[in-house]
């Protein structure tokens, strides 16, 4: 049974672009595993680089990628010491199955916006343009959190003034692809493929706002996406684990997520 | 009808130590372990009762009727535009024939989600074809015939390979034959060559339908993924391996058995298709006159 376990994380893991291949030789370093939502990549790649500063001999490996599919693999058993999802069904999910240690703690913000390539080539000028039909629009799949959020954001928008009731389901039927992570979001409209897209505010980093331009949801609308991070139980390193999720709460690894856009979460006891 | 291939093995299996047939039958097993131990894994995953009952999902269905439409429209494309190509490089000898040989086996070695990228370039709004085409108010990406692009693109090389195989493997004799006949190329071509390739045209068929049916890459990259118009059976495999196991499993089992099926069932690949390119009856030289 371990060895079709097994076999079933190989087929998960292949599917996965963004694992990263263990070092082979060189320095016995110990690897400290996070697993962290896409949305975290530039930041979680800038919090890896000081942690691997202050512990000399102990190297991050990250995995980025939609945060149903870490909790997938985490599932079927891949190997990991820190788990930090982009919402809070998944540390649920993972949290069911005893694989997390202790409590997760909610460390980061988020808000959504739309986004159009810079050509604006469907010529959208405000939300309420996005039920018009034949819109290209690219959302997250329901399952993952920025799919999850879009979907309340749109119901929400439903609600205020200047809105259709029926608005959120107008819109949705103008999807033409759901993706497995925010980033592929970004990618289809930076690219000018889709009209527009749902994604965080984190992702207009400075090189994608380049190519496409957003368009703010109002505040009353918004949803504010909620991430939890957590060590997991089947970490060989727990020490190391917490000592991360650690900096990453800590005042440096908070100003690190505010420079790249994420939403910092002061005041956390 | 003594073919090169029988010669090659001939040679190759001249008499050998009594040590390698077991270590043969070893690697042989080890083999057979592991391309068979993750089928089985798969299978063994889910209770038959299961299988059923979720096989008549509609989101099942969905995908394998979206699959078995856009894997026989790409077959049929390939067939059509894959054969005058295969009997072209089975038949003439002419200026840039290797490069065009490159450009066709390609898709088989490139990683599907670079193909995907690329027919984005090519063909996606902002590609420089589909900048042309959407003048014309057609739209490739994010549509079905997008998919069936996508699956062309990666199972041509699988049909014309074999085809061309076959074409050359045509006893050169029996076309002049039909020539001292007075039978016109086309007629050649429709009554000698394509009979008797025909064996290598349908497992090229079963091989090129099978490449399509499991098309992923390509696919998710430049036709995107949504129910119904472009989420093909391993798309849903995959979005169904975050959320719903035991749905990936219920569609992977199915795409096993349709695979397997296809390619018992018409992929009887004449033997040596494989290695036409070595030995006397290379491809491009017999039968050109």
């Amino acid at each position: 049974m371990k060895g079709l376990r097994a076999c079933l994380v190989a087929a998960v893991l292949c599917f996965t672009s963004s694992v990263p291949i263990a070092h082979a030789a060189g320095a016995p370093k110990q690897t400290l595993r996070v697993f962290a939502a896409a949305s975290l990549a530039d930041a979680f790649r800038e919090i890896a680089t000081a942690f691997e500063r202050e512990h000399p001999g102990l190297e991050v490996q990250l995995n980025l990628a939609g945060s149903q599919q870490l909790a997938s693999q985490l599932a079927n058993g891949a190997a990991a010491d820190v788990f930090a999802s982009a919402d809070e069904r998944w540390m649920s999910d993972v949290r069911e199955k005893q694989l997390v240690d202790g409590e997760p703690r909610v460390f980061a913000h988020n808000r959504l916006v739309v986004i159009l390539p810079r050509t604006n080539p469907a010529r959208i000028g405000r939300l309420q343009d996005l039920t018009r039909r034949g819109i290209k629009l690219v959302v997250g799949a329901d399952a993952v959190p920025v799919g999850r959020y879009s979907r309340e954001m749109l119901q929400n928008l439903a609600r205020l003034d200047g809105f259709d009731v029926d608005y959120a389901r107008r819109v949705l039927a103008n999807v033409v692809s759901e993706e497995e992570n925010v980033k592929s979001v970004v990618g289809k409209v930076q690219l000018g493929e889709a009209d527009a897209g749902i994604v965080y505010r984190s992702d207009v980093t400075p090189a994608i706002a380049r190519y496409v331009r957003a368009i703010e949801i109002p505040e009353p609308a918004n949803v504010l996406a909620r991430y939890p991070i957590a060590t997991l139980a089947g970490s060989r390193m727990p020490d190391d684990a917490r000592a991360f999720v650690a900096l990453v709460l800590s005042p440096s690894g908070q100003s690190v997520l505010q420079r790249r856009g994420i939403m910092p979460v002061t005041g956390t006891p | 009808m003594s073919h090169a291939p029988d010669a090659r093995f001939a040679a190759a299996g001249r008499p050998s130590p009594p040590l390698i047939p077991g270590l043969a039958i070893a690697a042989i097993g080890v083999l057979v372990l592991l391309l068979a131990l993750p089928f089985v894994g798969l299978i063994a995953r889910v209770s038959p009762r299961t299988l059923l009952v979720r096989l008549g999902e509609p989101a099942v269905l969905e995908a394998l009727r979206l699959s078995l439409l856009t894997s026989i429209s790409a077959t049929a494309l390939v067939v059509i535009l894959g054969t005058p190509a295969a009997y072209l490089l089975a038949t003439r000898e002419f200026r840039g024939k290797r490069l065009l040989e490159v450009l066709i086996q390609l898709p088989m070695v490139l990683p599907p989600t670079v193909a995907g990228f690329a027919l984005l370039m090519a063909f996606g709004r902002m590609g420089f074809a589909g900048h042309w085409l959407s003048a014309f108010g057609v739209s490739l990406p994010f549509t079905t015939v997008g998919v069936i692009l996508a699956q062309v693109f990666m199972a041509a090389p699988f049909f014309i390979a074999p085809a061309r195989a076959g074409f050359a493997g045509v006893d050169p004799r029996l076309l002049d034959a039909a020539a001292t006949l007075r039978a016109s190329e086309t007629q050649r071509f429709l009554r000698v060559m394509l009979p008797l390739a025909l064996p290598s045209l349908v497992a090229g068929v079963s091989l090129s339908g099978a490449r399509a049916l499991g098309e992923f890459g390509a696919t998710i990259t430049f036709a995107g993924n949504l129910p119904g118009v472009t989420q093909t059976m391993p798309l849903a495999v995959y979005v169904a391996l975050q959320s719903d196991l035991d749905a990936a499993v219920v569609l992977s089992v199915l795409l096993l058995v349709m695979s397997f099926g296809l390619l018992l069932g018409l992929g009887s690949a004449p033997p040596g298709w494989m290695g036409v390119r070595s030995g006397a009856g290379h491809p491009g030289s017999p039968p050109h006159r």
